[in-house]
């Protein structure tokens, strides 16, 4: 099984090298990569470096403190507690290699052809996986000792077997996730064998997250190991750490310190081997931050708002990532302002910019970005990062442009309408219903009183961006931000949902920013137009002066694509911004 | 919701079904002489062949079997080869010692887990890296080493609480409590070290979801959505680590409990294991894996309250 699936030896040799000098670049994992190196060493060598008598015992030298003859002193039999701590190293390495070799090929194997082959085996396999979970694996090796006797190799064999699903249901989610990727399926049109497929394509996908869950189970495997040695299930010819353990605890009132030495050591290896694991996620993941970085608050620069705007920004720059040589900004230099009863359209293209913008003045950048320059003005007065999130929900609202994503799943359509009412506009229970129930009739949802009942997956994508609506109004606003409110949407539903915006944006006069990349939208609705490119405004205007005499040759180019934008769509993450921008 | 609670009892009983069997036939068929190995080399052939009737070795095995489990259906486990007690006695008294120090332990994981994920995950900083690093070290050291380090130190030097025995909750709670809070706060790292990166890891990812933002633009404050929503969509994920947790407790409580000295499950198996007494383990088989069932319908009904797919599909 295993010779087919190796994989193509020269690019494996170089990930597997880049991985490894990435893991040593952290310092953390480093020390933890040469803790078990030397944990590894020790297990080879061991029976030539021990400093003393390891087996006979010496009744003469019974619990002696450690000392020049004995480092680490003796034990109750008079025997050298450094030198049976070198050989017990072996059979806890062996041992812990032994289960996950044996886990690894039954787990990898089963995983493959249950996430590459589906159908039945996908049941059995499953179903197999879901037996060994239930079962405690200490309860199965004591189990297992009972009939065959104290033998540690088939005890880890055994317990590579309890734990092989760690191992399956790993392999079986990434295999069964990329199975349909279309580098596989190019793969399977143009010949290739499924062993080769399985080999070239799909082991390298898996290859990382085995290594970081074998750091794992091998420290887990040397702790099981240990407690049943601690029992005094192990097989009494071996030394081990376990063993020592037994010894030292039934001498624990006599020398406590004999429990120190063999729990240093496998408390050491087994942070290690969890540590080199985190390490390696880590590195994989590049995802280490809990938290949104906040702005530090920008200089208080002296801006000239223009009395009676609803939003003015000035200056407007976005940048993500800490390190001020290595961060990338996504929005610069951004001005302008919008009237009351005004809707302004942010135009371009994906990663122009023009979400991060609205991200901005509401101050809801993903993890990582800041405002770094210029400022925000509601109502003609600059404001602090803490007011724009007080004015949130409040003064200011916002429209997604995935109307399902935006609903949290756990909660019903009238719990996530009635909560901020209560909750920002102090309303009782009864009086945010009642408003609730007024908002859906006004948003043009027929049967109100039941879809506040229902949960967001009991809805359809238009009906959800109608409650969005609902919610975003709720406060009668001054300021609506809308992300691409109709991109999501049926065609025949986005004329629908474009109408009732222009309804209810002349019924409470709000100012209005709408991010598109469609002109089509923003002939409909806008009054005003600003386009951007590259986190710039290259240009803005009134619609129609826009429309019939673009200046920017960006603006006409994207005026001459109106035809064929129809089908795309915009992903509102940093990463894109970046690719774009780099 | 009628029908996936039917669905998972049903699960359940198929695979406490089949694991019993494996287990019969596997701890049955691979024993070898059985008799031989209870009375040891000693013993004549006579001995060792009036030990095997004696103990019905000489049925055939699928005899036996439909024996034990029609047996087994009305909660006889037979009785056992080394003390001749019925199993199902020796069991009862022990049921009850260890599920009350496992399912502490799955409690104090669970709430510990919840405090400290959310606070790693909404903090950030040097809160987030403390309890990374504490929950790092917490899930891969040994429960039975810190059971031994708290009995040294806790009990033995300091001498706050009772290094060994147990009292039971229903003749003194501070009784218990002095002899049980060792042993769960040792089952109880591994738990809460593991639980807690589970639900740091998922409140991460659910707090970069799309609603999370709408939520914020609709004014809710950062406490609300938290608690309220990210924390209740992160709970599926965390729920099925502390379904595992349990699990391995289990397994843990052996170890532990024999660094106590409790007069549980575990110590019972340990004393069995080493006289082979295999009806006494096979009736443990069969309690743990029923415990580990009904526990895991409990989070599946958990599961199913906290999320509306689950429960209307």
């Amino acid at each position: 099984m295993t010779a087919p699936l190796a994989p193509t030896p020269r690019v494996a040799t170089r990930r597997r090298a880049s991985l490894l000098r990435s893991v040593l670049r952290q310092p953390l994992g480093a020390v933890a990569l040469a803790v078990i190196a030397l944990f590894v060493i020790v297990a080879i060598i061991g029976p030539w470096i021990v400093p003393g008598d390891a087996y006979t015992a010496h009744l003469d030298a019974i619990l002696l403190p450690p000392g020049p003859d004995h480092i680490l002193g003796t034990d109750p039999s008079g025997r050298d507690v450094l030198s049976r701590l070198i050989i017990a190293t072996r059979s806890s390495m062996l041992g812990a290699a032994i289960a996950l070799v044996v886990a690894a090929a039954i787990g990898i194997s089963t995983g493959l052809i249950a996430g590459y082959y589906r159908g039945w085996f996908e049941s059995v396999f499953s179903y197999g996986a879901s037996l060994f979970l239930a079962l405690p694996s200490m309860v199965v090796l004591l189990a297992a000792r009972s009939v065959i006797g104290p033998n540690l190799w088939w005890a880890m064999v055994i317990f590579g077997v309890i734990v092989s699903p760690a191992f399956y249901r790993l392999t079986f989610a990434t295999v069964a996730g990329v199975r349909h990727e279309l580098y596989v399926d190019a793969a399977r049109t143009s010949g290739l064998s499924d062993v080769r497929i399985v080999g070239r394509h799909i082991l390298s996908v898996v290859r990382a997250p085995v290594i970081i869950q074998a750091a794992g189970i091998a420290g887990v495997a040397i702790g099981i190991q240990a407690g049943l040695e601690f029992l005094g299930m192990g097989d009494a010819k071996l030394i081990t750490w376990g063993g020592m353990l037994n010894d030292g605890f039934q001498a624990i009132y006599r020398q406590p310190w004999l429990l120190a030495w063999p729990t240093l050591a496998l408390v050491l290896i087994s942070v290690a081997l969890t540590l080199v694991a985190n390490t390696l996620r880590d590195v994989l993941e590049r995802s280490s931050s809990a938290r949104r970085s906040r702005s530090s608050e920008q200089a208080p620069a002296v801006y000239t708002i223009p009395a009676g705007t609803a939003l003015s920004v000035r200056d407007l720059e976005v940048a993500y990532g800490d390190d001020k040589a290595k961060q990338a900004v996504v929005v610069r230099n951004v001005s302008f302002d919008v009237a009351p009863g005004e809707v302004l359209g942010l135009v371009g293209e994906s990663g122009s910019g023009k979400t991060q913008t609205a991200f901005a003045i509401l101050d809801v950048l993903p993890g990582g970005g800041r405002i770094t320059a210029g400022c925000v003005a509601l109502a003609g007065k600059v404001t602090t990062q803490a007011e724009r999130a007080h004015e949130r929900g409040r003064s200011v609202a916002y429209i997604p442009q995935e109307p399902m994503s935006n609903l949290d799943p756990s909660y019903t359509i009238g719990a996530q309408l009635t909560k901020p009412m209560r909750k920002c506009a102090k309303m009782t229970k009864t009086e945010a219903n009642a408003n609730a129930l007024r908002l859906l009739n006004r948003v043009g949802i027929a049967n109100p009183e039941r879809v506040m009942g229902l949960y967001p997956h009991q809805v359809s994508g238009g009906m959800a961006q109608r409650v969005l609506i609902a919610g975003a109004i709720a406060t009668e606003p001054d300021v609506l931000i809308a992300d691409e409110p109709t991109t999501a949407l049926d065609v025949t539903v986005q004329a629908e949902v474009l109408d009732l915006l222009r309804d209810l944006q002349a019924e409470f006069g709000m100012a209005m920013v709408i991010v598109t990349h469609n002109f089509g939208v923003v002939a409909d609705i806008c009054d005003r137009v600003a386009v951007m490119q590259d986190g710039s405004i290259v240009e803005t205007g009134d619609v129609e002066s826009v429309f019939d005499h673009p200046q920017h040759p960006y603006t006409r180019e994207l005026l001459g694509a109106i035809l064929d934008d129809a089908s795309v769509r915009e992903l509102p993450s940093p990463t894109t911004t970046n690719g774009v921008l780099s | 919701m009628g029908r996936f609670i039917a669905r998972r009892i049903l699960a359940g009983i198929s695979l406490l079904f089949v694991i019993t069997s494996a287990a019969y036939f596997l701890l049955y068929l691979s024993g070898g002489d059985v008799a031989r190995n209870l009375l040891g080399p000693t013993a004549s052939d006579a001995q060792v062949a009036a030990k095997a009737t004696e103990l019905g070795l000489d049925q055939p095995l699928l005899n036996r079997y439909w024996d034990w489990l029609s047996g087994a259906l009305t909660g006889d486990f037979g009785t056992s080869w080394a003390s001749r007690a019925p199993v199902t006695e020796l069991l009862s008294g022990r049921v009850a010692v260890t599920l009350t120090i496992v399912v502490a332990a799955v409690i104090v994981s669970g709430i510990g887990a919840v405090v400290l994920g959310s606070l790693a995950s909404s903090r950030g900083g040097w809160v987030d890296r403390t309890i990374q690093v504490a929950s790092l070290v917490g899930a891969a050291v040994p429960g039975f080493l810190i059971a031994m380090v708290l009995v040294l130190v806790v009990a033995i030097n300091l001498g706050w609480f009772e290094p060994t025995g147990y009292i039971n909750p229903s003749t003194s709670i501070t009784g218990w409590l002095s002899t049980a809070v060792l042993p769960i706060t040792a089952l109880a790292v591994a738990g809460v070290a593991g639980v807690t990166q589970q639900v740091r890891g998922s409140m991460l990812d659910e707090r970069r979801k799309d609603y999370v933002r709408t939520l914020e633009c609709r004014g809710l404050s950062s406490r609300t959505i938290t608690y309220q929503h990210v924390l209740r969509n992160a709970s599926g994920p965390a729920l099925n680590v502390l379904a595992l947790m349990f699990v391995a407790m289990l397994g843990g409580a052996v170890v532990v409990e024999q660094v106590f000295s409790i007069p549980g499950l575990g110590k019972l198996t340990v004393t069995s294991t080493l006289s082979s007494d295999v009806p006494v383990i096979m009736g443990i088989v069969v309690v743990t894996v029923v415990l580990v069932v009904i526990l895991n319908l409990l989070i599946d009904l958990l599961q199913a309250w906290l999320n509306p797919k689950v429960r209307l599909s």
